[in-house]
């Protein structure tokens, strides 16, 4: 609860680093030479839309890929250590305990027949190494401190008898039961109504305030991303098109993509008479446009565009966008 | 292509209904065991002028999609009246319905759930022409090329099947299916709900383009606040099988008189201005089968007071078109003018 001075030391490692991570199913590359950093207790959001590779990404620093999915990258650096050569029996030390993670679909990542107070517990004494009592207190803790009413009570009982905020609230308490330092939520409020989105990430921000974790959301939705993250990464085809901080993203953004996405929003605080839309879909992995990625709907789109790839370059100060507008529609080199 | 019904004089709204509702038994009744009912619509009344959009907005379990559907008579309402051009929809006997049906057609969220996976793309748009034996194979294929211009769709996508098309196409199929008859009035269900933002924008303006063409009535259904604005001419705002605000759009998203309406609105994380504090309210969604007495909202509500516990707040006018259904919208509206919003 007190304060605590952030760690500054230049001497320490990174908190995490992640430098060209890719993920390939078969010839198929869906996540293609993401590199980022994360300092302690900084909250990253990475937006995209279907097929952008935004919860590979998430999976692959995990190492929890689907079966026939690789990760390939230079280093996967979690506080000094590089999880991509990490043995499995570390991984699974690691995953629940010093990162924590949460999913979009509490019912499936629940087990339905175990009481939560069992699933909660269960992890405790996995990363933690205690008994089954100390376990149960543990998890009653974690429930009263996500908001649960009458955790004592609702501690025996099984997912089923919960309401989708509720199931939600018991996957941050079984995400927090070992105090992570990092979590990773992917979508954790999109199958949830609106009221009750609200009340999950304000949770999530107490929480993040309290224990000063790093936290990386993944998310379809640029304003729920925009409102509670710091920095955000958009991903486009697998690759990172912008980066920036969050307040940026919206007031300046760099990439064509990223403005296509902003006027595609239909505002709730004012009104517009016709939405811009990005004409087109997205390419399937499998039939990607050569150079730029977004060319083929891109509205400034030049000759150069098709031949080379533009580099993820800074515009700004923390701001980085791949986009050839912004080195005067020079080539980009290919990376 | 044919008009069913006289149109009557312009003033009389297209689509009428009043105290609507739907009890839904939950469960099975056996020895020993009780029905359980769930109404889940409960009493609601609007119209639907035509060429007007209304948006029904609320969160899941709110009756949203049951209203929908009641309005369509694809359920029969427990109670109520639908009136549609003049025309007690109720009281027509099967035929007369199948007819009525032209005018009125419905899009789902899910487009591929809606598309028979063994048609082509040809065969179901003009599916509902071949049901309704209206035109010949000539005059039906010329229809289809109309169809498939008019939700931006290609020729030769005709002698395709629904999965080799992407999430937006397959909504433009639905759309030009649902257009094929005609039909004055749509209820849009999530239509564009389940669609990534950049093709849900092409999905919305898509749909706003054909209501200006072809003059269309829309009974938008959303919970997303945002489409729900940019899209209505008139909102009204669902919660626990009631109407608690009807109002034109800039009056429930700008001056919004009912507590729910405000919770809802600022809980939107809309304000794209960077890391922001959220102002939520607590609690969970009530069991509809089981609501609470009064205000059905009184156990969230920050104003809550006793009469709310006890008296269910009747739906009123306040303002010239704006109803409300609060005891204390008139606190509402000065604590707003006072710049201070609950």
């Amino acid at each position: 609860m007190q304060a605590t001075t952030p760690p500054q030391a230049a001497i320490q490692p990174p908190f995490l680093e992640v430098r060209n991570l890719s993920v390939r199913f078969g010839g198929l590359t869906v996540v293609d030479g993401v590199s980022f950093t994360l300092a302690p207790g900084e909250v990253l959001g990475i937006v995209g839309e279907s097929g952008s590779g935004k919860s590979m990404t998430a999976l692959a620093l995990m190492r929890l890929l689907p079966p026939g999915g690789t990760v390939t990258g230079d280093s996967l650096l979690f506080k000094g250590e590089d999880l991509l050569v990490a043995e499995r029996r570390r991984l699974e030390e690691i995953r629940g305990g010093e990162i924590g993670m949460i999913f979009q679909e509490p019912m499936t990542a629940l087990n339905p027949v175990l009481t939560i107070g069992d699933q909660i517990g269960e992890t405790a004494r996995r990363h933690l190494k205690i008994g089954r009592r100390e376990a149960r207190e543990r998890s009653i803790e974690a429930l009263r401190r996500v908001g649960i009413p009458d955790p004592e009570h609702r501690v025996d009982e099984f997912p089923h008898q919960l309401s989708g905020g509720m199931r939600q609230r018991v996957m941050i308490a079984m995400a927090l039961v070992c105090g992570p330092k990092l979590l990773i939520a992917d979508e954790p409020t999109t199958a949830l109504d609106v009221t009750i989105q609200a009340q999950i990430l304000e949770l999530m921000q107490d929480l993040q305030e309290e224990y000063r974790m790093g936290i990386i959301m993944i998310s379809h939705d640029l304003s729920v991303v925009s409102s509670f993250t710091d920095r955000v990464m958009i991903m486009y085809c697998g690759q990172v098109v912008e980066e920036a901080p969050a307040s940026e993203v919206f007031d300046a953004p760099r990439h064509p993509y990223t403005e296509g996405l902003l006027a595609s929003i239909p505002a709730v605080d004012r009104d517009v008479e016709r939405l811009t839309a990005i004409e087109g879909a997205v390419p399937p992995p499998f039939d990607l446009p050569p150079g730029c990625r977004f060319a083929p709907r891109c509205t400034f789109a030049r000759p150069a565009c098709t031949t080379g790839a533009p580099p993820l370059a800074a515009t700004g100060p923390g701001h980085r966008a791949a986009c050839i507008r912004n080195t005067g529609y020079q080539f980009g080199t290919s990376t | 292509m044919s008009q069913t019904t006289e149109t009557l004089a312009p003033e009389t709204p297209l689509l009428s209904v009043r105290n609507l509702r739907k009890e839904f038994v939950s469960g099975r009744a056996g020895l020993g065991r009780r029905k359980r009912t769930v109404l889940a619509v409960d009493g609601v009344s609007f119209d639907l002028e035509r060429g007007e959009t209304l948006g029904l907005v609320g969160e899941s379990g709110c009756g949203k999609t049951t209203t929908g559907r009641l309005a369509l008579r694809l359920l029969e309402p427990t109670s109520g009246e639908i009136t549609f051009d003049g025309r007690d929809v109720r009281a027509l006997s099967a035929s007369d319905m199948r007819a009525a049906r032209r005018d009125m057609q419905i899009i789902f969220q899910d487009p591929l759930g809606a598309l028979n996976p063994r048609m082509t793309v040809g065969e179901l748009i003009v599916e509902p022409l071949v049901i309704h034996r209206i035109g010949d194979p000539v005059s039906r294929e010329h229809r289809l090329r109309e169809l498939l211009g008019l939700v931006g769709l290609a020729d030769y996508h005709a002698s395709r099947f629904p999965h080799e098309f992407s999430g937006g196409q397959r909504q433009r199929i639905c759309i030009a299916r649902a257009l094929a008859l005609n039909p004055r009035f749509i209820v849009c269900d999530e239509a564009a709900s389940a669609l990534d933002v950049s093709i849900q924008a092409q999905i919305l303006n898509l749909l706003q383009d054909l209501k200006n063409q072809l003059g269309l009535t829309y009974l938008f259904i959303s919970h997303d606040l945002g489409v729900i604005r940019h899209i209505s001419d008139r909102v009204a705002v669902m919660y626990l099988g009631q109407i608690v605000e009807i109002a034109a759009k800039a009056e429930v998203f700008d001056a919004p008189l009912h507590p729910y309406t405000l919770a809802l609105l600022s809980s939107v994380p809309a304000n794209l201005q960077g890391k922001k504090k959220f102002h939520t309210i607590r609690g969970d969604v009530p069991n509809p089968a089981a609501p609470p007495p009064g205000c059905r909202f009184h156990t969230r509500c920050p104003m809550a007071q006793d009469i709310c516990r006890e008296t269910p707040p009747q739906l009123r006018s306040m303002k010239s078109g704006h109803q409300v259904a609060c005891h204390f919208a008139e606190k509402v509206d000065q604590d707003r003018n006072a710049g201070s919003p609950t």
